[in-house]
């Protein structure tokens, strides 16, 4: 017994220790100021040769699952299915490199929007939180101020705009004013935008609500260009800017230490051919201690308490004894799936009131009748 | 204590004898022995010789089955023995779950594989203090039945269309794109909201567009879609019916109906559920069929009963390499290892009516449990495997079915219904639907029911409907139809068509497409509008007797459809979705509007106020270099400048 008390000890000591050491390290660890994590990736294009944009969208989709983002923190808007579009000649992949080596689909994708569904309506929507009451919760984004949302979007856009399925298009200003209305709500502690289309830059340039930083493939004036043809699925696998962002991806895991300054290096004009760009002044944090898993990450803060927490009274299992013993009367029974006789004689629903058969020929007669009654035959020369 | 004990040994062997039998009746799983191969020409001698054969052979096979059959046979047997003696052994679980995976080999060398899932609950949803305590029914679903009171729910995802006449009738049908039904409690008040919420639910559960079914794609059957549960009264108030027929079904859908699964796909038969292999593939299938059912022979309670269906059919050319030789191995591109462990029962079954004496095709490893089954007027044998026995897998400890066909000439299936559906007509103004059904018996003439559920744009002339077969008139008995409107709701026609022997039956019905609004179009109009699938509902003449006891123990695949009479089966055939193109203006003339407009306001009017608002002056000339120094130097001597 003495053994196990000095044991006991032993093993206390050293864990009062290791807790000591947890909340010094925890000052620093919490240091990001938010809790939990959200992503909204969209690819606004429709069609088989924007093969490139659903391949880029799944690729950030696939690094922040990685990563640790659950799918119900992460809101999927793909505007076109690449996977099992008879077009592509291995259903059910979408491929991020050449010679079909790294399926970006993977096997357990969740897709929250999807088609037709992709809009710029929905996509604000989802950003203010304003949808009807209805929408699942997947299809919601429900952040709160201690979250940090990452926003990726690709497509085709222009000097300001963005194009949706080719029909509709989001410009800066709109895209501005949401995150300012998301800001007013307490939507966001901190929101990392990025975007993939060509004069990115244009997108951001227009922000102004605090605490955002703001990435883009490419300048005004330039395009951002494609990478990867690929001879099997015949179109081109992915952007230039997101594939080596996902490179870059690929090497961070959960305990990295890389930061935002890191990022900004992907992808050299060396490399994109275009310029990448991004915007930091909103930002209130330096970027080099803001690191890449704040945003692409998720926090799984765990706290250590001391005192022994007694839960309430153990759950009971509801005994249905009084309605097992009730004996119901009636026997149901299955129905006939074709009951011939009884559509037959169904009886067609009246919904509205019709008179009598016979009725209104009989108000005819009686007018007559009064009218004849009245006047007598000879005054029908008055009448014709 | 030596009688009691005496007592309890013959109660037990009671009990024994009782399942044999039982099982017998049931299953007919005959046993075939290696010394019965020889005599096995056809199933029914050998069912035959095997019963009339050693009581002992019996007795050997049952023991082999009674564990097999596992939990599911014992629980029938104690509620049976519970009305005799009261003796209850062990309390029954509440909940009880099967899978089962039927392959069949179709006669064009493609192969037919559908997986059942069933998980049966004795419990009640509709009563007052709620459903908490989930153990192999998934909760979302439970928690969308109470929430919702629905009664019964079907819902079905294909991508592909099943060609009837290839091969033959689906176990369960689903016509393309997404289908979903359901009926409603009658304590339902606002049928209409519970159902607008309720899609939306489940596109959020289903990660799916179902949130597009709204009012103009939602129809309300006057006689199809009965009730497949049990049930009291049928009033088709409740009932609401949708089909999108442009949804795509891929692995995003699957990943949640996987997640419905006890075993998840991480044991059983759905560690087979490869999102690469099934969608490489001719036609999936994915389905959710909830209903409540008996619990026992009285039918005085329910259980609800969740059935998850997926069919798929292979293609030889595509995934099997044009080689005549499938395995599970190069179907799925997985093996199996072991039984989902929540599961009752765990069984393989492949149709082998058409070979058997192994002239068609080779099946290794060899089985020695055969079942028959009367499935779509049909009596067929299956090779059953087990999973549940660790016989199963052999040494390996995996199982990998192979099938070799030995021969290559296959004959078309005559099936005895089948419909198509096409558009007729030319240009972009009017147009003619077809609908023609095929009765291929040679002497019975059968009822069907078609239903036909159009969108608001196509607008139906529907005086121009007519019935024809054989060259004659053929009136339907019963015709509801309910005319559109637009914006709101589509038509929905219901005819029910006798069809006679041996013939074809065309239903014609011409359309005027209508226009839309330019903000209704979608973002690829011109790709066309897509129409759902018709339904068509028969009571098709069997061969063979049908079981219309539906609780009795079966296979599952075998047991969908309820049966009312021996001597027809109810089928559902769904036609082609049709594409149909509309109108569609030029969406750049806006566009090029604006930019003549602004050439011509521009070059016209623009000169023209010019000229009208300019006062114009004459400019001197800048005076020249020379003339500019002359001056210069004029200036400084005082001299007037020169002008």
């Amino acid at each position: 017994a003495f053994l196990l008390t000095f044991l006991s000890a032993i093993i206390m000591l050293i864990f009062i220790c290791f807790c000591v050491h947890f909340q010094n390290t925890a000052g620093q660890f919490f240091s990001s100021g938010h809790t939990n994590n959200w992503a909204v990736l969209v690819c606004t294009s429709r069609f088989w040769f924007n093969y490139r944009h659903v391949a880029n969208t799944l690729s950030v989709y696939r690094s922040v699952k990685r990563l640790g983002i659950p799918d119900s923190h992460i809101v999927l808007m793909l505007a076109d299915d690449m996977a099992c579009n008879h077009r592509n000649p291995k259903p059910a992949t979408v491929f991020s490199h050449r010679n079909m080596e790294l399926n970006v689909y993977g096997d357990d994708v969740e897709v929250d929007y999807r088609g037709y569904e992709v809009t710029v309506e929905n996509f604000l929507r989802v950003l203010t939180g304003r949808l009807p009451p209805s929408t699942p919760r997947s299809k919601r984004l429900l952040s709160d101020d201690r979250s940090n949302i990452l926003i990726y979007l690709t497509g085709h856009g222009g000097n300001g705009f963005l194009k949706f399925q080719d029909s509709e298009e989001i410009s800066n200003v709109e895209l501005a004013d949401a995150f300012e209305q998301m800001w007013q709500k307490r939507r966001y502690n901190e929101l990392l935008f990025i975007i993939d289309t060509c004069q990115g830059a244009s997108m951001y340039e227009r922000f102004y609500s605090p605490n955002i930083m703001a990435l883009a493939s490419s300048q005004v004036g330039e395009d951002s260009l494609s990478h990867q043809p690929d001879l099997a699925i015949g179109v081109h696998l992915m952007d230039r800017y997101t594939f080596y962002l996902l490179e870059f991806l690929e090497d961070i895991h959960p305990a990295s230490k890389s930061n935002m300054n890191d990022l900004f290096k992907v992808c050299p004009k060396s490399q994109c051919v275009s310029t990448p760009g991004h915007r930091t002044d909103l930002f209130l944090r330096d970027p080099g201690s803001v690191l890449i898993t704040d945003f692409f990450g998720s926090v799984r803060k765990v706290e250590i308490t001391m005192e022994a927490i007694h839960l309430t009274d153990p759950i009971l299992q509801l005994e249905d004894g009084p309605m097992s013993e009730e004996v119901q009367e009636k026997t149901y029974s299955y129905v006939d799936q074709l009951p011939v006789s009884e559509i037959i004689h169904q009886k067609p629903k009246q919904k509205d009131w019709h008179p009598p058969d016979g009725f209104i020929l009989g108000l005819w007669t009686l007018i007559l009748l009064v009218f004849f009654k009245t006047y007598g035959i000879k005054h029908l020369k008055h009448i014709f | 204590m030596a009688a009691y004990v005496n007592r309890c040994s013959n109660l037990l062997v009671f009990i024994f004898i009782l399942s044999v039998f039982l099982f017998v009746d049931s299953q007919q799983t005959t046993p075939v022995n290696e010394q019965h191969t020889n005599t096995a020409d056809n199933p029914q001698p050998a069912a035959e010789s095997a019963t009339q054969t050693a009581e002992e052979g019996r007795w050997e096979a049952t023991e082999v089955d009674e564990a097999a059959l596992g939990d599911s046979a014992a629980d029938k047997l104690g509620v049976r023995a519970s009305d005799t003696f009261v003796l209850t052994p062990t309390p029954q679980p509440k909940d009880d779950f099967q899978e089962e995976l039927v392959i069949r080999p179709l006669h064009s060398g493609d192969i037919y594989a559908s997986f059942q899932f069933r998980t049966l609950w004795e419990t009640d949803f509709m009563r007052e203090n709620k459903v908490s305590h989930y153990r192999l029914f998934p909760k979302s679903l439970g928690q969308v039945i109470s929430k919702f009171s629905v009664r019964e729910l079907h819902i079905s995802f294909t991508q592909g269309y099943w060609r009837t006449m290839q091969w033959g009738q689906p176990f369960l049908p689903s016509p393309p794109g997404a289908e979903l039904w359901v009926w409603f409690q009658d304590s339902v008040t606002d049928v209409d909201a519970a159902w607008k919420e309720l899609t939306n639910v489940l596109s959020g559960i289903f990660c799916a567009s179902l949130n597009f079914i709204d009012s103009t794609n939602t129809v309300q059957p006057s006689a199809s879609f009965k009730p497949l549960g049990i049930v009291n009264e049928t009033d088709h108030r409740f009932l609401r019916y949708a089909t999108l027929p442009r949804e795509i079904v891929c692995t995003e859908n699957l990943t949640p109906w996987k997640k419905l699964l006890p075993c998840g796909s991480k044991a059983g038969l759905a560690v087979l559920l490869k999102s690469e292999k099934l969608f490489h593939s001719s036609f999936f299938s994915q389905t959710v069929h909830i209903r409540p059912v008996c619990q026992d022979r009285e039918c005085k309670t329910t259980s609800w009963e969740l059935r998850q269906t997926l069919n798929v059919v292979f293609d030889l050319h595509t995934s099997g390499q044009g080689k005549r030789e499938w395995s599970l191995f190069k179907m799925f591109s997985r093996t199996l290892t072991e039984a989902c462990p929540l599961a009752s029962s765990s069984k393989i079954y492949i149709d082998v009516t058409d070979n058997p004496q192994e002239e068609y095709f080779e099946l290794s490893p060899a089985t020695p449990l055969l079942s028959q089954a009367v499935v779509l007027g049909d009596r067929r044998t299956f090779s059953v495997y087990d999973l549940t026995q660790q016989v199963t897998f052999g040494t390996v400890r995996s199982l990998n079915l192979l099938i070799r066909w030995k021969s290559t000439e296959g004959s078309m299936l005559r099936p005895l219904l089948h419909a198509e559906r096409y558009v007729a007509g030319y240009g972009l103004q009017t147009g003619e639907i077809h609908t023609v059904m095929y009765n291929n018996h040679p002497f019975r003439s059968f009822p069907v029911l078609l239903l036909d559920s159009v969108p608001w744009y196509l607008r139906l002339y529907i005086h121009t409907l007519t019935v024809t077969s054989k060259g004659k008139d053929n009136t339907p008995s019963y015709i509801h139809y309910q005319p559109s409107k637009d914006r709101m709701r589509p038509h929905l026609l219901e005819m029910l068509v006798q069809l006679p022997p041996h013939s074809v039956t065309e239903v014609t019905v011409q359309f005027e497409r209508a226009l839309l609004k330019w903000t209704e179009y979608t973002p690829d109009p011109n790709h066309g509008f897509y129409v759902g699938s018709s339904v068509i509902s028969a009571l098709v003449p069997s061969s063979v007797a049908m079981d219309t006891n539906i609780t009795q123990e079966q296979p599952l695949f075998s047991s969908f459809f309820p049966c009312k009479e021996e001597s027809s089966y109810f089928v559902r055939v769904y036609t082609e979705p049709l594409l149909v193109n509309l109108p569609t203006p030029d969406f750049s003339m806006p566009y090029n509007v604006i930019c003549l407009t602004c050439t011509v306001v521009a070059v016209g009017y623009g000169s023209l106020y010019n000229l009208l608002t300019r006062s114009f002056q004459i400019e001197e000339p800048n005076p020249r270099l020379a003339k500019k120094i002359a001056n210069f130097i004029r200036r400084i001597r005082g001299v007037p400048l020169l002008s």
